[in-house]
């Protein structure tokens, strides 16, 4: 829990680091074990000092000054004014800089010595001193230069022994030097000057960050030690009432719960499995991915030739290839209303073949298991009115992109009675998309080969402004209920939509693959809301 | 759904009116249409080929309108016009006629026995004094091409040729050719080719080498020829130059070839009415004489009206409305379906025209009369079907699982259950054959060659998907894999599997083992080697050897877990150690007293539809069962068989450890071998079977299974066997309704002469005793001593409570009349000094 302790307390009112939590939002991130950094903090004297100090200033004092005059370094007493301001209002410190020139450490040396040149016609006997002599001093090179500028030495270059330097004034006058001297004494020069000296580098222009320091409105020479964060051991001997405690820092995060998280996809499956039970419906037992083509297609009066059932929009299995089980009075039944018609029905009056219905597929909706289940229904002595639903995956042979998927779930809801009629469809409709959240509904007249009517739902979309459509439904055709042997005056509903749309659009994720599958981002499943649909 | 993209002002104009895009989507949405998009030839160019390519195309504006895939009639201008003209009582839907030619010489198209290896099927029609406009002109072409993506299904089933009949005469020959014997000159070519080398030039053409494989590997080409052997046709290729048509063609011959004749006369009758409507007698078409090889002949195109008759009430009752009679025959009249009542009754007699094949089942009918009253206009209402819902129980045991995994740190990821070979053997270093894995055959890339037989590699590729995530990354997922399994009908299932990861720097197998304790603590699964879970070293190759063991629950495993082997971390790429688990949940459902749903149907009826065929009874039985009637239900209704199949599970013989009387007993009750579904049962039964010559040996029992005061129902099979459905012509169905009820008044008579059949049920009771010193034989002597009419023991067992104490549950089947639950467990409890209380475990309606 060390980390808690740092951001509340040490990292006061932003002056120190804050890179703690701010650079990471959760406790995971600190794999490595690392330490809080505990700031330096300036020993009791200098603070003690300076308190004395600021109480006898009446309108404040400097920081510089309080340095130079107690005799300590000036980062001690601005590591004390820093302390001080995190125990409260004890003193106010104002930040200042002033600018001033001082003299560089070459400019030091001169303004001890003399200047170079200086130096070189000191240096310099009567009887005159040999070039080569002079360059080996370690000033030699530009006071040379400089000193015969001035003209206060010359050369004999044909000296016997080589060139010979004399001095050719008298006496001189070290004007560098005593411009060194006026600075290092605090006082001013002339801009020429001081571009001058500049330029050779004996001056600089320093920068000096100060504090103003004044009496803060708790103002106290004598300091009591403010605790941390509140212990058993205080609670115990009640210590606590006579302690001060440092501010929190309430503008800091706290640290991110050591937990595990649901995906999002299954938290919105969740609520719509809430709905279906709130509303009445079971769930469909939809654990069987593989699935005959009979099923998927022929018990839903799909004809053979439907383009859905096409090698380009199915995912067709080879091993295992066909399915080899089938209640063969009923898919006679099947059969003979596909290729001649019956119930009342033209038909679709083609080849009905077994081959095609023996094909085993990766089923391309859940009502493959409606079907079944109304086959079951069917075989009941004694109809029963149910209301089913199913939330499960669905497969489909696309060509992938941002919005489509090879597999997705399915949200189907089928209810079946005795005289059920398309307003009752729509009723149904309007409550269970209420429970979404969604009123605004109005259905477009469409074409589904096993349902008829067949309806697609829309939904005035509030921000789009605009009729999107959310979901189709329909009333399964009698072809497809009257050979499964449901009493002739059963009506049966159903409508469908997929899981990954309202969760793309409640999550806000604009990439499926970024929401279903191994690409997933773990943040967004780690950051992602609860899921309330109706808000 | 075809998309069909019209002018905008074009359509206007024929509508006879303007509309704003708004009032015309608003018009679209309520006919069943949806304005998919308006956009223009530039438009269209520039978004597909770039700016530079667009300038100069029309910037004419295009509505896209997307129509029902079963609407041929509105895949054109024409069609849709005419649709939303009559849907607007601005138009009387026309009445398209075939005629004779004025000449009275009827074109006629021979086909020849060689087609019936290819193609065998043709129909033909005529367009006489037609009137060509550019936009007509086009938009005919645009029909067929519609016609041919959709209803011709790519030309496969069907396709057109349209021809200018002025250039060629009839009669024609529709044969069948080997491609080397087969010359012309295609369309827009300027030379002949033999068919062979057509089949290659089209190679490489955008359009035409979609259609080529129908074709190319047949034997003999289909082709149509004139009475001068001038080539109309390659169908489904091509046609030829010499009759093309122009702007300028007076005369059409629109011949379709086809392997579905259903889907050809439809076709040539979509084709005809659409643009009948410009010739000088609007609306008429001229027959044509197909000529088969049999000699028989027809006249197309067939145009045929069908009457259907249904009551307005009907209408009403499915729709949710209420309409007088009249009002509905307008309704449907603006559907183009010509109605009126008939004046009997509520009556409507409705005329379904060619251009509706749609139209199939009176529902259909409905179903437009509820889109000309407008679906939004129908009020909603909310059905009283009550009923109570279920959970799924796989389902329900997922849900519950999960928060708590989540809630054991662990996040949840969601993968693909298909994926590729590689992924579920290779990489985890097994082979594909051991493996049980389905196979798709059509994948369309690697990632879906399967479907997943475990839920480990989705987790891993998670894992490498985020590895710049913090460490340690935690992951589960309870989702299903595919197993390949003979005993299901589709020769596979499901199973639900629990999996879950551990990545980080160290192989953490005790933060991996830590969640299989809670996962079992949350299953209430205690940690013990016979009445609980352990776990046992194993091999893997997925592993690291000897970081693998495998999960045993109650004696069965059920999954494993360990540390991967870094060859399976480095096939994931991966580069830290990782501890894995996974397991079937599916071992750990709990038993509930709720009808469960499977999607396993019975593949035998139990209620017949259909009237027995003779000779039904092929298969004597070995003489008939004293009674079917048995502690588990009527053995003769599937529901007896599956609680017996499900009594079966996980028990060799009905009672006991040796084959005994009872089985016998029950054996017999069974009145022929039980299907394939019922496993358990099937191989009981064959077992007993075994016994058949020293089944008399066999030593009695204590119990009593079958029971014999069930009532014989000899003559009970053939009641059932009304047929609901035989139906299938207006003219019989009065007939067959007087039967009906015949049969129905018959039954009813019979019934009221048999005894009631007697209501039982099944009971489970949970008998508790004192203390751990009760004596509990004693204690069931006690309970099997309480005897009462209609009541009958059944068997029981001892089931640890705790602390030693043990229950007595004892099962027992009762007539609901005679017995109630009260009345026995007073009886019961009567006993004090050995029972403490009673409870009712499970009650099943027998």
């Amino acid at each position: 829990m060390l980390n808690v302790f740092a951001i509340y307390t040490f990292n006061t009112r932003g002056q120190c680091d804050l890179s703690f939590h701010t650079v990471s939002g959760r406790a995971t991130s600190f794999p490595f074990s690392v330490k809080p950094r505990i700031p330096i903090m300036a020993d009791a004297g200098s603070v003690e000092a300076l308190l004395q100090l600021v109480e006898k200033a009446d309108g404040g004092v400097d920081s510089l000054d309080v340095a130079s005059r107690i005799g300590v370094d000036h980062q001690v007493i601005v590591g004390a004014v820093k302390s001080l301001q995190s125990l409260g209002d004890v003193i106010s410190a104002e930040q200042r800089s002033s600018k001033h020139w001082e003299l560089t450490e070459e400019g030091t040396e001169l303004a001890e010595q003399g200047s170079h040149e200086a130096r070189v016609f000191s240096s310099i006997p009567p009887e005159g001193l040999p070039q080569s002599e002079l360059m080996k001093l370690s000033f030699g090179k530009i006071g040379f230069s400089k000193a015969m500028s001035n003209k206060w030495i010359r050369v004999d270059k044909s000296h016997e022994g080589g060139p010979r330097i004399f001095t050719s004034v008298e006496s001189i006058q070290d004007q560098v030097r005593e411009k060194l001297l006026l600075v290092q004494r605090g006082a001013a020069l002339e801009e020429k000057d001081k571009n001058e000296l500049k330029k050779r580098k004996l001056l600089a222009e320093v920068t000096v960050k100060s504090y103003w320091i004044t009496r803060g409105s708790s103002f106290s020479t004598t300091l009591t030690k403010q605790e941390t964060e509140l212990t058993a051991e205080m609670i115990a001997t009640g210590s606590w009432k006579d302690r001060k405690f440092k501010p929190y820092n309430f503008e800091a995060m706290g640290v991110a719960p050591d937990c595990g998280h649901l995906h999002p996809l299954m938290k919105v499956r969740t609520q719509f499995r809430q709905i279906f039970l709130e509303m009445g419906f079971s769930e469909m037992p939809t654990n069987n991915f593989i699935e005959s083509s009979f099923w998927n297609f022929d018990s839903l009066f799909q004809p053979q030739q439907h383009p859905a059932r096409d090698q380009h929009d199915t995912f067709f299995l080879s091993d295992p290839a066909l399915a080899h089980d089938f209640p063969q009075d009923y898919l006679e039944r099947v059969k003979r209303v596909h290729s001649e018609g019956g119930y009342g029905s033209q038909g679709y009056k083609y080849d009905w073949k077994m081959e095609e219905a023996q094909k085993n597929i990766l089923r391309t909706h859940t009502t493959a298991v409606s079907a079944r289940m109304l086959y079951k229904l069917a075989q009941q002595e004694k109809f029963t009115p149910v209301k089913y639903f199913s939330i499960d995956r669905v497969f489909r042979n696309e060509t992938l992109d941002a919005t489509h998927l090879a597999e997705f779930h399915q949200i189907e809801g089928v209810v079946a009675d005795y005289g059920l009629t398309l307003g009752d469809l729509m009723g149904v409709l309007h409550q269970f998309f209420t429970k979404l959240g969604i009123t605004k509904l109005r259905f477009k007249p469409a074409y589904n080969p096993y349902t008829e009517p067949s309806m697609e739902v829309f939904s005035y979309h509030e921000g789009l402004k605009k009729w999107v459509e959310v979901g189709n439904s329909g009333v399964f055709r009698p072809e497809m209920l009257l050979p499964m042997g449901l009493p002739e005056d059963v009506s049966v509903i159903a409508w469908g939509l997929s899981l990954e749309r309202p969760t793309m659009i409640k999550y806000g994720i604009n990439n499926i693959r970024e929401l279903v599958g191994h690409k997933v981002n773990l943040q967004m499943v780690y950051d992602s809301p609860i899921c309330r649909l109706d808000s | 759904m075809p998309t069909v993209g019209v002018k905008r002002d074009l359509l206007f104009n024929a509508l006879g009116r303007t509309y704003t895009d708004e009032e015309f989507d608003e018009l679209c949405f309520e006919f069943g249409l949806e304005l998919d998009e308006i956009t223009s030839e530039k438009e269209i160019i520039s978004r597909e080929q770039g700016d530079s390519k667009a300038s100069g195309a029309s910037d004419v504006i295009l509505y896209k309108i997307d129509v029902p895939a079963n609407r041929y009639d509105l895949l054109c201008l024409e069609g849709l016009v005419r649709g939303l003209q009559v849907f607007k009582n601005k138009l009387e839907a026309p009445r398209y006629t075939r005629v004779s030619p004025t000449t009275g010489e009827v074109q006629r198209l021979i086909i020849t026995k060689e087609t019936a290896a290819v193609r065998p099927h043709a129909v033909a029609a005529v367009l006489r004094n037609i009137t060509f406009t550019k936009e007509r002109y086009d938009s005919f072409i645009e029909l067929q091409e519609k016609l041919h993506q959709n209803i011709c299904r790519k030309r496969s089933l069907v396709a057109i040729g349209t021809h200018d009949l002025d250039t060629i005469s009839g009669p024609f020959t529709y044969t069948a050719r080997p491609p080397g014997d087969i010359s012309f000159k295609p369309l827009n070519q300027t030379k002949e080719y033999t068919a062979t080398q057509l089949m290659s030039l089209y190679k490489t053409d955008s359009h035409l080498r979609h259609y080529l494989h129908i074709i190319e590997d047949k034997p003999v080409y289909p082709i149509i020829y004139d009475s001068n052997g001038v080539v109309l046709s390659m169908p489904p290729i091509i046609n030829g130059d010499h009759s093309k048509i122009s702007l300028t063609t007076k005369n059409v011959f629109i011949e379709c070839t086809a392997t579905d004749l259903t889907k050809a006369k439809t076709v040539l009758d979509v084709m005809v009415t659409m643009f009948s409507q410009y010739c000088s007698r609007p609306f008429t078409v001229e027959e044509a004489e197909v000529v088969y090889p049999d000699g028989k002949t027809c006249i197309y195109p067939e145009l045929a009206y069908r009457k259907e008759k249904l009551s307005g009430e009907f209408i009403n009752r499915k729709v949710g409305i209420s309409e007088p009679t009249e009002k509905i025959a307008q309704l449907l009249t603006r559907m183009c379906l010509l109605s009126q009542p008939t004046g009997a009754g509520d009556e409507i007699e409705v005329e379904i025209p060619p251009t509706r094949p749609d139209v199939i089942h009176a529902c259909d009918i409905m179903e437009d009369a509820a889109v000309a009253y407008g679906f939004n206009n129908i009020i909603r209402t909310t059905p009283r079907t009550y009923t109570v819902a279920n959970q799924f129980p796989i389902n329900k045991l997922t849900e519950l699982l999960r928060q708590d995994l989540a809630a054991a740190g662990f996040t949840e990821a969601l993968n693909f259950a298909l994926c590729s070979q590689e992924d579920i053997a290779d990489k985890l270093c097994k082979k594909i054959s051991d493996t049980r894995a389905v196979h798709i055959s059509n994948p369309k890339t690697a990632e879906f060659q399967v479907a997943r037989t475990t839920l480990l590699p989705g987790l891993l590729k998670t894992v490498a998907a985020n590895r710049k995530m913090p460490l340690p990354l935690k992951l589960f997922e309870i989702s299903d894999v595919v197993l390949k399994d003979e005993s299901k009908d589709v020769g596979a299932r499901n199973s639900r599997r629990f999996c879950a990861v551990y990545y980080n720097k160290s192989p953490g197998f005790e933060v991996i083992h830590g969640l299989l304790d809670r996962t079992m603590q949350l299953l209430e699964v205690k940690p013990a080697r016979e009445q609980g879970y352990h776990i046992q070293a194993a091999d893997d190759s997925t592993f690291f050897p000897g970081r693998c063991a495998e999960i045993f629950v109650h004696g069965k495993s059920v999954g494993r877990l360990g540390v991967l082997h870094p060859d399976v971390i480095g096939r994931f790429e991966l580069s830290m150690p990782c501890s894995a688990l996974e397991m079937d949940i599916e071992p750990f459902l709990g038993h509930t007293a709720e009808t469960l749903l499977t999607h396993d149907v019975p593949m035998r009826e139990t209620i017949k539809h259909i009237p027995p065929r003779q000779g039904h009874s092929q298969q004597p039985l070995p003489g008939p069962p004293a009674s079917t009637k048995t502690v588990f239900g009527d053995l003769k209704t599937p529901e007896g068989l599956k609680a017996l199949n499900d009594f079966l599970v996980d028990k060799s013989y009905v009672e006991g450890f040796v084959a005994s009387q009872a089985d016998v007993a029950v054996f017999d009750a069974v009145p022929s071998t039980p299907p394939q579904t019922l496993q358990h049962l099937r191989r009981w039964y064959n077992h007993i079977k075994s016994f058949q010559t020293d089944r008399a040996r066999l030593p009695t029992t204590k119990t009593q299974f079958v029971l014999l005061n069930a009532c014989p129902s000899s003559d009970h099979a053939s009641d059932e066997d009304i047929d609901l459905f035989g139906s299938e012509d207006e003219a019989e169905s009065a007939e067959m309704a007087r039967i009906k009820e015949q049969r129905l008044a018959e039954y009813a008579a019979k019934k009221s002469k048999k005894p009631a059949l007697i209501a039982k049920s099944s009971i489970l009771l949970d008998v508790k005793p004192w203390d751990d010193e009760t004596d509990m034989s004693k204690l069931e002597q006690c309970v099997r001593s309480v005897r009462m009419d209609g009541l009958l023991w059944g068997q029981s067992k001892l089931l640890p409570v705790g602390y030693g104490i043990k229950k007595l549950q004892i099962a027992c089947v009762v007539e609901d009349d005679k017995v109630g639950t009260d009345v026995l467990e007073e009886a019961i409890t009567a006993f004090e000094e050995h029972v403490q209380s009673v409870d009712v475990a499970a009650f099943n309606k027998i």
